[in-house]
């Protein structure tokens, strides 16, 4: 269906391995896959199913232990420029600023990383701006250090620094799991905003199905290291007889669910 | 930084710890200018070992010289070598803990070995060995330094255990996919981390060099230019102060290296405290 659209990701029958002899555990088994330009994938599956070491794969953190994984057709060599067009963001918002020094000077050294860097004032302006995306008033967050502004408005920090750096594929792990249900809305309003104002590959990783059909053109469900469904959502979860998708449709609360899951997932019961 | 320093000054053992190092420091530093007695001149009309009098507070040593005027002096040396032995083993221990901790990987099994290697040799025998193998130009500072040197596993190993944790940090990544180098992340995004540490394994270190320079120097292995805390116990053990029972020889030089490595202890172990939430009251 996206066929049309260059690859971004391909990855041919990758694994990764932890730990050597006793202690070996295989994160990731055997998984293939290809994204295109301008998908919005979301990558599912609970705890421990390898789907964080994934997205640790596509940014160039973790290198595949066997198999084959292309970044628009070449190996991830230099990380520097695979982090110009590659970005995250990031669980756990209050984990990953340093609280020794102020918001805003943290995300202006994110605009480091930009093979051509901005002269001062574009980076205060692209700051600025990627701050107004996510409706935070620069001068809210003037001078402040990150323990002084809560969860929310962390979550949107790191959504920011997205938008001012415009990279062109996002990884977003959990980016929603530490935020209450209102500020999960806005944070896959501004996802989707990145993606379509700024056309940008989103992988979307979670473990909560239904918001991954909310948002995503297509799904990855993801079972110890495996992917064992994938495709649009309507492929992916209408009658679908595959037992790790229907336990994580369980997960979902009952008032959580839509009316099309709950007839889709009504119909297996 | 205004916030740990009340949170320091409403701990009690701070208090009293930062105060008795004050005085000694106070002490060491213009005692000289209020109290002054040529260390060298041998009182010759009061003798050795003469009791407490209007002209020497404490008495005189075996050649007549004024004991108080002695262990200020020797209270000076003392702090000197712990500072010196201090700055030492703190850089070298948070160099190769630092650098072993963040980097990992074999470099950080060959560091590891290589701190493990130094905690196992007894400290004291290595510092006896170099001491006499160094028999002229054996000076104050020489043996800061031999003490830093031998010392500095610990520490080592203190910093190493922060610092491997702070690796795998979500902000250690970040900084990473910003582009910042390995210099800046671990300058910016690990040290500010491990300053408490750092200064605490310094403090530590302090107080131990203190305690090492006195132990060398009470077996007759000290500085030979100057004379130190250690020095004044090793003249008085070697000129029949022991057999004679002459106590005021030792007891003032034992009780200020004691109070001085306490109040050093008392601040590390409150800053523990305050540092660490989970041993907060």
């Amino acid at each position: 269906m996206l066929s049309d659209k260059p690859v971004v990701f391909s990855a041919k029958r990758i694994s990764k391995d932890f730990g050597a002899g006793k202690t070996l555990k295989t994160a990731v088994k055997d998984v293939s896959f290809d994204i295109y330009d301008e998908e919005f994938i979301s990558i599912v599956g609970g705890s421990g199913c390898g789907k964080s070491v994934l997205a640790k794969i596509m940014l160039g953190l973790y290198e595949p232990t066997r198999g084959q994984f292309l970044y628009r057709d070449h190996k991830i060599k230099n990380l520097k420029d695979h982090w110009n067009e590659v970005q995250f963001v990031f669980q756990d918002p209050f984990g990953c600023f340093n609280q020794f020094f102020t918001i805003r000077s943290q995300l202006e050294d994110a605009l480091n990383v930009l093979k051509n860097k901005p002269s001062k004032e574009e980076v205060r302006r692209r700051v600025d701006e990627g701050l107004m995306a996510v409706n935070v008033k620069p001068s809210d967050i003037e001078g402040k250090y990150p323990f002084e502004l809560s969860g929310g408005q962390m979550q949107r920090m790191l959504l920011a620094r997205i938008f001012a750096l415009r990279p062109k594929v996002l990884i977003a792990d959990e980016a929603t799991s530490m935020v209450d249900a209102c500020v999960r809305a806005n944070i896959l309003d501004y996802l989707r905003k990145l993606k379509d104002e700024l056309k940008m590959t989103v992988v979307f990783v979670t473990h909560d199905i239904g918001l991954a059909n909310y948002v995503s053109d297509r799904i990855f469900i993801m079972h110890d290291g495996k992917i064992v469904n994938q495709g649009t959502p309507a492929e992916v979860l209408d009658n679908t007889t595959e037992p790790h998708t229907l336990r994580l449709l369980d997960d979902i609360p009952e008032v959580h669910k839509t009316e099309w899951i709950k007839n889709s997932h009504r119909s297996k019961k | 930084m205004g916030k740990l320093l009340r949170n320091l000054l409403k701990s009690p053992m701070f208090v009293i710890g930062i105060s008795i190092f004050i005085i000694t420091l106070l002490i060491a530093l213009f005692g000289p200018m209020f109290y002054h007695v040529d260390i060298n001149a041998r009182d010759i009309v009061a003798g050795p070992y003469a009791g407490s009098s209007g002209d020497h507070l404490l008495g005189t040593d075996h050649l007549g010289r004024d004991y108080v005027s002695l262990l200020i002096e020797g209270l000076r040396s003392s702090l000197y070598v712990g500072l010196v032995a201090g700055i030492i083993a703190t850089t070298i221990g948070v160099l190769i803990g630092l650098f072993g901790g963040f980097r990992g990987g074999w470099i950080d099994e060959v560091l590891n070995m290589l701190t493990n290697i130094f905690i196992v040799i007894p400290q004291f025998v290595i510092l006896v060995l170099i001491s006499s193998a160094v028999k002229d130009g054996r000076s104050l500072t020489l043996i800061g330094l031999i003490i830093g040197l031998t010392a500095w596993s610990w520490s080592a190993r203190a910093v190493r255990a922060q610092a491997s944790s702070l690796r795998s940090r979500d902000h250690i990544s970040l900084a990473k996919i910003n582009g910042a180098s390995t210099l800046t992340i671990v300058i910016k995004h690990v040290l500010p981390y491990l300053l408490s540490y750092v200064f605490m394994v310094f403090i530590m270190q302090v107080s131990s060099g203190i305690l090492s320079e006195a132990s060398i120097s009470m077996i007759g292995l000290g500085p030979l230019d100057s004379t130190s805390l250690g020095i004044i116990l090793n003249q008085a053990k070697d000129n029949g102060a022991l057999s004679d029972g002459i106590w005021i020889a030792f007891l003032p030089a034992t009780i200020i290296i004691t109070l001085t490595v306490f109040a050093l202890f008392l601040i590390n172990t409150s800053m523990e405290g305050v540092f660490n939430p989970r041993l907060r009251k």
